[in-house]
């Protein structure tokens, strides 16, 4: 016999299910995907004179982002966001190695890792740019070295929006890559070893594909918020190293472009959408079977 | 794992510690009595002081303790709600729905604000506080939900439908039973929210009115100004609130697993 409290949730689990769930659907609806939506029909629409946007069909926003200029923007945004998704791999990598090997530090380092990552973007940006300034730490230990006479212009510069999307997405590339370390199983590493594998050899054929998962999960969750940064260039990029981020800012401020910004902004999502299910279906196929 | 070789080791405490090193740069210059060098003049509360006689600082710091605990408490309801309908029950659609959950979370946050400032501006919705609490929800929602989810996944029905047997009512076992199970998932999710809301620059942005502004607002608006000392001073300060959030959230996360 069915015990009475199974039966009543069995007999109501659908209606029980979307009453949870409606109050944040609602929401999510409300004022996530409402406004998306509303956003892709003006980047169809024709620009207002003051700002806004006038009724009409038009693709013309999408048309102007192959305008050369923007095509530019669009080509330093994906750049960009590859060389920080390469500079955390080199960097994280070893880092998750070490830490995966760590013994009893292990937690504690973890920690240490990701402590940065939960305080605030904007601060962090913030510190970038007080290291970088013409009289910051980087200047002014280089000039006590005698290395440089006068300070070098550091802020400003694609390298200074790189070190600071490197800096503020770095956790995400280690965090993965560590949690597929941890798993493995060192008694494969002695095998390959005493089979006669060189050190090398072992990670070449053993370590590395094992995390192969890690690191193209580490790579998919630096890459998108790459892409659609916006204070990091805004803040250490100055005007010449405008990111699509920007440019999208740009349009709703003194651009008063609505249509163009929405449409740069749809450009942008679908990006990210693609990147995502590129990553998802045909990296996670092309992956290695998790060894037991 | 083995052992890391020595380099590896090396390596990894550099990157330790230049990862550290800039906000640890800025939380010493925030006590250090010169102005403007690289130079340590001696230990000073000033600029702390400084920021007690500035009436918008202090605003500000009110404007977004208010929303963060305001969109937390909602974001929190509604993203447990959420966590509890996709674990506990079995409907057509739930991994649909569970693969969208994570739509707003990959959404770049720039997407985010302009297309609620599109909503508010079409709407004829004054910017404010308002704005900023419901965009902040919006952007919490899934957060939490996820949060809340991967606890729940550790713990199924068999309390529930025994609470049930015994007699008591679904609100009873909800309160007595399930929430307890739930609660460290829940604080943690809660606190993480906050922060996220404490902290939020590029969404608050765009959705900000005349006269709300947050703190990290103005600090934006600091910094484009230049870099002065103040601001070395609220950035420690918004740190201390967020680490020590994340460090609650951290021990009871860590009470869970073991």
């Amino acid at each position: 016999m069915m015990r009475r409290g199974a039966r009543w949730l069995a007999a109501h689990d659908r209606v029980r299910a979307w009453g949870l769930l409606a109050p944040g659907t609602l929401w999510l609806l409300a004022f996530f995907v409402l406004p998306v939506a509303i956003m892709g029909a003006y980047s169809a629409m024709e620009r207002g004179l003051y700002g806004g946007v006038e009724p009409g069909f038009s693709l013309a926003s999408y048309a102007r982002f192959f305008d050369p200029l923007y095509l530019r923007i669009l080509g330093r945004t994906l750049w960009l966001a590859a060389l920080t998704t390469l500079l955390c791999v080199v960097i994280g990598y070893p880092v998750a190695y070490a830490i995966a090997g760590a013994g009893r530090w292990k937690h504690a380092l973890l920690f240490l890792v990701v402590l940065p990552f939960w305080t605030s973007f904007l601060v962090r940006t913030y510190a970038i740019m007080f290291l970088l300034r013409d009289s910051g730490l980087v200047n002014s230990a280089l000039l006590a070295l005698g290395l440089i006479d006068e300070p070098l212009t550091l802020l400003y510069t694609p390298g200074a929006v790189l070190a600071g999307l490197v800096y503020g997405y770095l956790p995400f590339m280690v965090l993965p890559v560590y949690a597929s370390l941890e798993k493995l199983d060192p008694a494969l590493l002695e095998a390959a070893e005493s089979l006669g594998a060189r050190p090398v050899a072992g990670f070449l054929r053993v370590t590395l594909p094992l995390s192969l998962p890690g690191l193209v999960a580490g790579s998919l969750l630096v890459f998108i918020p790459s892409l659609g940064a916006f204070l990091t260039p805004d803040l250490l990029g100055g005007a010449r190293q405008v990111m699509i981020g920007n440019l999208v800012q740009q349009q709703f401020g003194a651009g008063r472009d609505w249509p163009f910004g929405s449409a740069a902004s749809f450009i942008l999502m679908a990006l990210v959408l693609a990147v995502v299910y590129v990553f998802l279906h045909r990296g996670a196929g092309a992956l290695p079977e998790e060894v037991e | 794992m083995r052992r890391p070789p020595w380099w590896v080791a090396g390596l990894t405490a550099v990157t330790l510690c230049l990862l550290h090193l800039p906000i640890a740069v800025l939380i010493a210059s925030s006590f250090n009595r010169s102005r403007f060098a690289m130079r340590w003049d001696g230990f000073t509360l000033d600029w702390y002081s400084r920021l007690l006689e500035r009436g918008d600082i202090l605003e500000a710091l009110r404007a977004s303790l208010v929303v963060a605990l305001v969109s937390t408490l909602l974001a929190t309801v509604f993203g447990t709600l959420i966590a509890l309908g996709l674990a506990r029950h079995a409907f057509p659609g739930r991994r649909i729905y569970q693969g969208l959950l994570y739509l707003p979370i990959v959404t770049p946050e720039i997407v985010v604000g302009i297309s609620l400032l599109v909503l508010f501006a079409t709407a004829g919705v004054t910017l404010g506080l308002g704005t900023i609490t419901i965009a902040h929800v919006a952007f919490n929602i899934s957060f939490v939900a996820v949060v809340v989810l991967a606890r729940l996944h550790g713990n199924g029905r068999d309390l529930e439908e025994a609470a049930m047997d015994l007699g008591a009512g679904p609100l009873t076992t909800f309160f007595r039973v399930t929430l307890p199970q739930i609660l460290p998932g829940v604080i943690a999710g809660a606190l993480l929210a906050f922060t996220m809301s404490f902290d939020d620059f590029v969404i608050t942005f765009f959705v900000a009115g005349v006269g709300s502004t947050t703190l990290p607002l103005l600090v934006y608006s600091m910094v484009r100004r230049g870099v002065e000392p103040t601001i070395n001073a609220i950035s420690t300060i918004i740190l201390a609130v967020t680490t020590i959030a994340i460090l609650i959230a951290y021990r009871l996360r860590e009470g869970e697993s073991s």
